[in-house]
């Protein structure tokens, strides 16, 4: 069954169309590309399969179910997570704090305002395990305003696999990295097993092809070309449109 | 002495003078101003729900603590009893809350301020204009103080025993909400509302329990407020005490349990106090505002603990520069 549909998707601001007919289906364990110059409308279509923007019209189907109506906050619920292009931390809490938070998100703790959350082991053991995923266990107790900018990147990631998504919208998630964070990074996905299924915008053509096994080139907010590495590296639209050849 | 060890003893301290001050103030008067300190904190510490931990700043607060004291006065006028009358206006208010959240969680920020303080102006504009319901701004009086248990609390001691009884219960309420997984909620949605939304919170849910939790502590300290003056009069629920106890929240320190209380004892004492030897209090009051805004703008409780860390460093780099200087002498 396809994991993520995208069907006919439609949006314009104030009459800019900024997503036009977008079309995809990304199938189980896929790892999806989705690139395009800047204001090609990559950001906004993450924003409306998450449901933080409304689609003019078109649908989204997240395991065959229609989800094209359903607010936002459900999705995470239904196994959709996603990092941010502009990290958006809890920046006066600590990391483990910050990924501790992310599992309340899919608790029926959150609404519990008697017990003392600091006492949860089974959430901060929990966070603590996912924080040994992307490396920073050993700073899970420092305030996220301490940490460094790739630091911050593994821990938006982090709060997203915290959620055991079975699919992980990943936003730009190499940008303004160093080599070796590049680097950190890269490992870090490569380690996410194929149960999860990937969707990442990225500018970063080296580590990007790398990772892709389908893209998807987004021009003007639509779809230009789609098809495996190759196929689209190949194509002369990719070149024109992105490559600037 | 480890810092939670040192924070329990500092507060084990404060419950005990707290419990003596009667024997030790001795007069009512001062007695009676400890009893406004605590109530006017309780209504701070509601606010600062809202302000501090959901950031959402209200300048319609009076109304709901007004329409407890006002459900509370007219019932108790047309010959309630003292239960029934007391659990009327904590209803009043919470519905009166839930109003409030539904019209004003339609904005944040400057949009749900200005919302705050045009549903607060409406119940003021009810409480002076509907003279036939609230007597107009002639306002209602109280037939008198309860006596719970058979224990009367007309005397400033008994009234101030049973303020504190509820002070205490607010100020546990918070601290267990504060620190609860709803509480940590709120903050994540005055932190990072939309990744919060994104993390599975809903955020206007959220907030809406949270603004009903303010209300009701608005509410008890409505209550403990007409039952201290046994009367209450549109003047209570005009901007002024709006503005009043916010400045409380934000003078003391905002997401901070002691800021408000702190906050709320520097404005009672401001007004029942200094203003008997000072005919300009409100000039003081002012320059004192001005002052912590200038000096600690995050407040005067986490801006004192700010400046008690740089004093405390400091004194520690100065007495170790000469045992620095020793060790090199020696060295040489």
């Amino acid at each position: 069954m396809t994991v993520l549909a995208v069907n006919d998707l439609c949006k314009a601001f104030d009459g800019l169309r900024v997503t036009a007919n977008v079309s995809l289906a990304v199938e189980p364990g896929e790892r999806r590309l989705i690139i395009g110059p800047n204001g090609a409308g990559k950001t906004t279509l993450f924003n409306l399969i998450t449901g933080e923007l409304s689609p003019d019209s078109g649908s989204i189907l997240l395991f065959g179910r229609d989800i094209t109506r359903v607010p936002s906050r459900r999705r995470p619920h239904l196994g959709m997570a996603r990092t941010y292009q502009i990290i958006t931390l809890f920046s006066r809490d600590t990391i483990e704090r910050n990924v501790a938070l992310a599992l309340l998100g899919l608790s029926r703790l959150r609404w519990n305002p008697v017990i003392d959350f600091d006492r949860q082991f089974d959430l901060i053991e929990r966070a603590r395990a996912t924080l040994a995923r992307v490396g920073l266990d050993h700073i899970a107790g420092r305030p996220v305003a301490q940490t460094s900018y790739g630091e911050r990147r593994r821990v938006e990631i982090a709060m997203a696999l915290a959620q055991n998504p079975k699919v992980l919208l990943l936003d730009e998630p190499f940008a303004g990295l160093s080599i070796d964070e590049r680097r950190d990074v890269q490992a870090l996905l490569r380690a996410i097993p194929r149960d999860v299924t990937i969707v990442m915008i990225e500018h970063n053509m080296d580590v990007a092809l790398e990772f892709a096994e389908r893209i998807t080139l987004l021009h003007f907010g639509e779809v230009i070309v789609e098809g495996t590495r190759a196929e689209v590296v190949a194509d002369p639209r990719t070149r024109e449109v992105y490559l600037g050849e | 002495m480890s810092s939670p060890g040192l924070r329990r003893a500092a507060v084990a301290v404060v419950l005990v003078l707290l419990l003596t001050l009667p024997a030790w103030v001795g007069n009512p008067y001062y007695i009676n101003i400890a009893s406004q300190i605590l109530h006017w904190a309780v209504f701070a510490l509601a606010l600062n729900v809202l302000v501090g931990y959901a950031g959402l700043v209200s300048l319609g607060h009076a109304g709901l603590f007004a329409m407890a004291g006002y459900t509370a006065g007219l019932l108790l006028a047309a010959g309630s009893g003292h239960f029934t009358a007391d659990v009327a206006a904590v209803g009043v208010t919470l519905a009166t809350s839930a109003v409030f959240a539904v019209l004003a969680l339609r904005s944040t920020g400057i949009g749900f301020l200005m919302i705050t303080l045009a549903i607060g102006q409406i119940l003021w504009g009810v409480a002076y204009r509907w003279a036939s319901l609230t007597n107009g701004d002639n306002g209602v009086n109280l037939p008198g103080r309860p006596a719970p248990f058979g224990i009367s609390l007309a005397g400033a001691d008994a009234f101030y025993y049973a303020t504190l009884v509820v002070f205490v219960l607010a100020v546990a309420s918070m601290a267990v909400f504060v620190r609860s997984p709803f509480g940590a909620s709120v903050r994540g949605t005055r932190d990072q509302a939309a990744r919060m939304n994104a993390l599975g919170y809903n955020v206007w849910l959220i907030r809406f329990l949270a603004f009903l939790f303010s209300g009701f502590w608005s509410g008890i300290a409505g209550l403990l407020f007409v039952y201290y003056n046994q009367f209450i009069s549109p003047q209570v629920v005009a901007l002024q005490t709006s503005a009043e106890v916010l400045l409380m929240v934000i003078s003391g320190g905002t997401a901070t349990l002691l800021g408000p209380i702190v906050g709320a004892a520097i404005v009672v004492i401001m007004k029942n106090v200094v203003s008997a030897y000072i005919e300009r209090w409100n000039l003081v009051l002012g320059v004192i505002f001005v002052a912590i805004i200038v000096f600690m703008p995050e407040g005067l409780v986490p801006g004192s603990v700010r400046l008690w860390r740089l004093g405390w460093r400091a004194m520690r780099a100065r007495l170790a520069a000469p045992a620095r200087e020793m060790l090199g002498d020696r060295g040489r």
